[in-house]
């Protein structure tokens, strides 16, 4: 072979190569387009489902307050999905910590609601609701592959947790202060920020919104007055029914919502009867409602201080008063050590002309404890709590 | 594929002959037999276990809910066992055994030196490589059933059976609850097509069999790892792992199917993704061995 064709053929080959490569690299186009395509997905299909708040007519804010007070939905079922931020560390763990150690001391059930509920206080979580009539709710608690579920058929009320397979059980008169105590539901958030609705509020409605696929109107609950961590309520409320299906609660200092509770999923028909029927499975673990003594039950409770709370300010900016009688919170510095840093890392030291104090913070509320032992509670920034003291 | 259907029966035939030919080796090898073995021996460890732990009549896990899920059910029902069991191979065991045949799939062959002969064969290397695919999904299925069927075996012999209480406190029937084992089962195995899909696609990326099956178990842990990072939480609803625990959402009254769609929509991503990876790859491989 002549030198000159033998190099010839090599660029020939070398092209063919080239274009061989080519056509080999461009299969990996598909899973390129492919993820491109779930991305595209997953970023632009709740951006559309978002967009276009439903035409409504309309309503003034006090047609809407009244349209929430004359709502009487008798019949749902629901997910409702509730986050809870106060910048406190999540208290799961903590949680089922106490709850195990109070299973040790054979004080207690896994599956008594007044325990089970307190965890709704911080992380989120997936509630299902169902009601049919005043005689029949139910509330369950999703968890990972368990859940916890509280039901209330007639005069029963169940408990029942599926981790541990153990069942609580009350009568609805016993047990109806009880299911109130933890409000979980947007209309349960709704009813107790309308409370606090006078003159030192501003209430206006905000447009419109869709909540769990339904036209809502949005209502803006706003403290006029300055000093209170609350920054802006809204409830996104059912324009056919009146019924609240979404509660935002915002601080006042910005950032993520603080409680935010709404529905995902919502439906007004008449769950089915079976949904409320409970029998404690064989071999749970039943426990009634007044077998576990009062005292024994609240033994991880601090002391109850003594005389009724006193409530200095109003609306949105009034603080509790109690009075511990005690020593108040020692310092860091008495206690000394790594607790003692511990301590001091908990609260900032605040000093005024009522002494000398110490102010523990979350997102929402804030606590003022002074060294001769008082404590000053409120929805309100550390300066206002320090100004209540002094004025107190 | 409905062309070819149409216009060359013939060559249909032969790919489900290919199958039926891939099915009969890779379940014919002893490291296939062991491994269901294992899969088949996790459940009579948990009944045996609990039957000796609650003889005396005690409750498991103290009731505080610890363990696998729906443990502390099994005493009053052995239909649990089929749940528990499957909660328990989930995270690991059974997506080792994927795994193992996954990875094995294609650069098993290339290291046995049988991949060009079967190449020689007129059936094209993507007909080689779904075949190669339907085979892995064809075993993830086999051992779900074999996990479930002996954890139903086990839990009948052990214990009772009956009407079972859902975890929502409602109660179906023991019909009704077979019914919704075996749409688990099938669930568990869906679960498992993203994780089959990985390590078909890390098959071909490789000669040895043994470094695409420790590549793709490696892959599993570190996922799983990963997953447990609170910090990484971002991240996590697009690890294939996250959503597998939903299938327990079947024994919720009414089901609760957002994780569970949420799970299913996951693996096929991953399937389509790692799929057309390895076709990518495979196709436009030099096979060498």
């Amino acid at each position: 072979m002549a030198p000159y064709e033998s190099d010839d053929s090599t660029t020939a080959d070398e092209t063919d190569d080239l274009r061989a490569g080519r056509r080999k690299a461009a299969r990996y186009v598909v899973p390129v387009v492919v993820v491109g395509v779930a991305a595209a997905t997953i970023g632009l299909v709740p951006a559309i489902a978002d967009s276009g708040d439903p035409d409504l007519p309309e309503i003034s804010a006090q047609q809407l307050i009244e349209k929430i007070a004359e709502s009487d939905v008798q019949q749902l079922s629901g997910t409702v999905r509730i986050s809870t931020d106060l910048g406190l560390p999540d208290l799961g763990g903590l949680e089922s910590s106490l709850a195990s150690g109070a299973m040790e001391s054979g004080d207690g059930s896994s599956a008594d609601p007044s325990a089970k509920l307190t965890e709704l206080v911080s992380g989120t979580h997936t509630l299902r609701v169902a009601a049919d009539g005043p005689d029949r709710q139910k509330l369950s608690l999703l968890e990972n592959a368990a859940e916890y579920s509280l039901i209330h058929n007639g005069k029963d009320v169940w408990g029942y947790d599926s981790a541990s397979n153990e069942v609580f059980h009350g009568t609805a008169e016993e047990s109806a202060e009880q299911q109130k105590e933890v409000p979980a539901t947007p209309k349960d958030l709704t009813e107790e920020a309308l409370k606090s609705v006078d003159d030192t509020t501003s209430v206006t409605v905000d447009g419109t919104a869709q909540v769990a696929g339904r036209d809502a109107y949005r209502l803006l609950i706003k403290p006029k007055q300055s000093g209170t961590t609350v920054g802006a309520i809204t409830v996104a409320v059912d324009a056919k029914t009146g019924m609240p299906l979404k509660f935002t609660l915002t601080p006042s200092s910005g950032g993520a919502a603080v409680v935010d509770a709404g529905f995902t999923q919502v439906s007004f028909a008449k769950p089915a009867a079976s949904t409320f029927e409970f029998t404690p499975p064989k071999g749970a673990k039943v426990t009634e409602e007044g077998e576990v003594a009062p005292e024994e039950e609240h033994t991880h409770e601090p002391a109850k201080p003594e005389g009724e709370p006193q409530v200095i300010g109003e609306g949105w900016n009034s603080v509790a008063v109690l009075d511990t009688g005690g020593e108040g919170i020692p310092s860091g510095s008495e206690v000394g050590g790594d607790l003692g840093g511990f301590m001091d890392s908990l609260g900032d030291k605040v000093k005024g002309r009522f002494g000398e104090g110490t102010v523990f913070k979350t997102r929402l509320v804030n606590a003022l404890i002074t060294d001769d032992g008082k404590v000053y509670v409120g929805a309100v920034t550390k300066d206002a709590l320090v100004k209540a003291a002094n004025a107190g | 594929m409905s062309q070819a259907e149409l216009t060359r029966p013939a060559s249909v035939l032969w790919t489900f002959g290919l199958l039926r030919n891939e099915l009969r080796t890779t379940l014919r090898r002893w490291r296939t037999l062991a491994l269901l073995g294992v899969l088949a021996a996790v459940p009579v460890l948990v009944g045996v276990a609990v039957k000796i732990e609650t003889g005396d009549g005690g409750s498991v896990g103290g009731g505080g809910g610890e363990g696998p899920a729906f443990i502390s059910q099994i005493t009053n029902n052995g239909l649990f066992l089929v749940f528990t069991a499957l909660a328990a191979t989930l995270p690991f065991f059974l997506p080792m055994a994927i795994g193992v045949v996954a990875g094995d799939a294609i650069a098993g062959e290339a290291n046995a030196g049988t991949l060009r002969y079967l190449l020689v064969a007129p059936a094209g290397r993507t007909r080689l490589l779904l075949t190669k695919y339907a085979t892995t999904m064809a075993f993830c299925l086999l051992a779900t059933l074999v996990v479930a069927v002996s954890a139903l075996t086990v839990g009948a012999l052990l214990f009772p059976l009956g009407d079972l209480t859902t975890i929502s406190g409602t109660q179906i029937s023991f019909t009704e609850g077979l019914g919704r084992a075996l749409l688990i089962a099938l669930i568990v195995a869906a679960s498992l097509t993203g994780v089959a899909a990985l390590g078909l696609f890390v098959s071909t990326l490789t000669n040895s069999g043994i470094a695409a099956m420790a590549t793709t178990v490696g892959l599993l842990i570190t996922i799983q790892i990963l997953d447990q990072i609170p910090q990484l939480d971002a991240l996590q609803p697009y690890f294939f792992s996250h959503y597998w625990l939903s299938f327990a959402d079947l024994m919720r009254d009414p089901i609760y199917w957002d994780d569970l769609v949420k799970n299913l929509g996951l693996q096929a991503l991953y399937a389509g993704v790692f799929g057309s990876a390895a076709w990518a790859r495979f196709t436009a491989k030099d096979i060498t061995a």
